[in-house]
């Protein structure tokens, strides 16, 4: 199953949703993203076969310790793409055209290590040659949002949009989760028009889960939790450490339990 | 006079990178091409667009570092909303220097910040691609190397994620025209390619830097020019904005030491 994950490195990612795959039975995943600790988990928890991402970070902190060492082990099959190639081929996906062509990625070795990818000549008088990025078609699309209506509006109110709604629309199935479920007549109240990026046409289902982007940043509602993050990057650096934190943190049977934990230990 | 860092000197260098850009996005990573960048659009390229990192364009520059009197820093003036999409949009388009860092790089600009090693199972796997390519083959970009070493300036970096001159010329007319590595600053010295086919040349010293360090340090064959001036401290009014205003807590001194 591919499965593709919304927001950008250690920000506004649908975490609850992460640990629900993580509680689950799914495995030999295909995982897209702008990865921070989604990706990071999900390689730990040995979730994923093949990752295409244009990159992994935690963002304060530059390099994600568990995806790092998935590479560095061989453990996972990677397609790895320029930042802006990624974009391309979410939104070929969701115009449902072949590809899109672009320049980004000429020349380099993105090209090199993804052999698949192919070059289209411009059918026009200058005939240049461009990178031809292949639609990515998700299965699934898991995004979180600030805030939401029953029917599956979705409305951001940090600086970024990053690019969920691309992701929504590359994908079969589309599952939001949000901060707070507001009545529809109350999206506004809180947001401009231009907010409501995300529309129930996109959307299949959605799931109130305060907290749901911990400990990743969700602006207005809170930050990053930099010294959860901190503690999870350094129990990365050993397997024992990392056993306790998955036994205080991820072994725990729902969503609730994980946020309890949270507040216990903070 | 010369009553400034090492790291000052970085800083106006890294500023000149940006000499005659005009209104073009300058993007900066590190702290001392931030604040390069910062010192630029406050003396000679006043037209240069820079963001708060996050989403927005800023019409004032903020300091990367607080000073320890602990003055509030100024308010930032937002004039203009620039999410990821927006960046990508202007990148692709060609309004943008951007000076990334490089791990590795070659005498051609083949910059490499992905991975050491085997690229299927690295020995380090370091930030990846990111948006190397795409900005390499788009726009103008500059190379920041703090640690000026034969394990950063290499004969051939272990893989390329930003598009130096010999695999852009290999591509033809239709992506050069869009190509352009300007300078790369290290600790030691500044460097154009300005050297045969277009490879690496050295064209200053920072004070108290030999050639023979620099060649010493310099894992390929280096050109330099003809004749290699110092490169230039910053000037009076430059040491005032880098000290006072731009980086009062000498967040600088921790990238290069003084």
């Amino acid at each position: 199953m591919t499965i593709g994950i919304g927001g950008w490195g250690s920000r506004r990612k649908p975490m609850s949703l992460i640990r629900e795959i993580l509680r689950s039975d799914l495995k030999d995943l295909t995982i897209v993203s702008y990865g921070g600790p989604d990706v990071g988990l999900l390689c730990a928890a040995g979730k994923v076969k093949k990752l295409i991402y244009g990159f992994v970070s935690l963002d304060s902190i530059p390099l994600e310790p568990h995806f790092r060492k998935a590479r560095q082990s061989g453990a996972i099959e990677v397609v790895e793409l320029d930042e802006g190639m990624l974009q391309w081929g979410l939104y070929a996906a969701a115009l449902r055209l072949p590809f899109l062509p672009t320049r980004a990625g000429l020349g380099s070795d993105v090209l090199k290590y993804n052999p698949e990818l192919k070059l289209v000549k411009s059918p026009y008088e200058d005939g240049e040659e461009l990178v031809a990025v292949p639609a990515l078609h998700l299965d699934v699309a898991l995004i979180h949002m600030n805030r939401a209506d029953a029917a599956g509006n979705g409305q951001f109110l940090g600086p970024d949009p990053y690019f969920d709604d691309l992701y929504c629309g590359a994908a079969t199935r589309r599952f939001m989760s949000c901060e707070k479920i507001v009545p529809t007549k109350d999206l506004l109240l809180e947001g401009s028009l231009h907010t409501l990026k995300i529309h129930r046409m996109l959307i299949d289902g959605v799931i109130e889960a305060p907290g749901g982007a911990h400990f990743t940043e969700c602006p207005p509602d809170y930050g990053r939790d930099e010294a959860f993050q901190k503690q999870y990057a350094l129990a990365a650096r050993d397997p024992d450490a990392w056993k306790d934190f998955v036994a205080q943190y991820l072994s725990l049977n729902s969503e609730a339990e994980y946020q309890e934990a949270v507040r216990k230990n903070r | 006079m010369s009553d400034f860092t090492r790291a000052e000197v970085c800083v106006a260098a890294c500023a000149d990178c940006y000499r005659g850009d005009g209104e073009k996005l300058a993007s900066a990573f590190g702290t001392i091409p931030m604040i390069g960048a910062k010192l630029a659009r406050s003396t000679f390229e006043p037209d240069l667009v820079m963001t708060d990192g996050i989403a927005s364009t800023l019409a004032n520059v903020l300091p990367v570092s607080s000073g320890p009197d602990g003055k509030a820093p100024p308010e930032p003036v937002v004039d203009g909303w620039f999410p990821f999409r927006t960046i990508f949009d202007v990148l692709w388009s060609g309004q943008r220097h951007v000076i990334m860092i490089a791990s590795q790089i070659d005498r051609f600009g083949n910059q490499n910040f992905a991975c050491i090693g085997d690229y299927r199972k690295p020995k380090a796997q370091l930030l990846g691609m990111r948006g190397a390519p795409g900005n390499t083959i788009s726009h103008t970009t500059s190379y920041w190397i703090p640690n000026h070493s034969r394990n950063t300036f290499v004969e051939k970096v272990d893989v390329v994620s930003g598009v130096g001159y010999d695999r852009a010329r290999a591509l033809g007319e239709a992506s050069t025209r869009h190509h352009e590595v300007r300078r790369v600053v290290s600790n030691l010295a500044v460097f154009d390619f300005g050297g045969a086919d277009q490879s690496m040349r050295l064209v200053s010293l920072h004070p108290g830097v030999s050639i023979d360090e620099v060649v010493e340090a310099t894992g390929f064959e280096l050109e330099v020019a003809d004749s290699v001036p110092e490169t230039r401290g910053p000037n009076e009014q430059e040491l005032v904005l880098i000290r006072d205003v731009l980086d009062p807590g000498k967040a600088r001194d921790n990238e290069v030491k003084a």
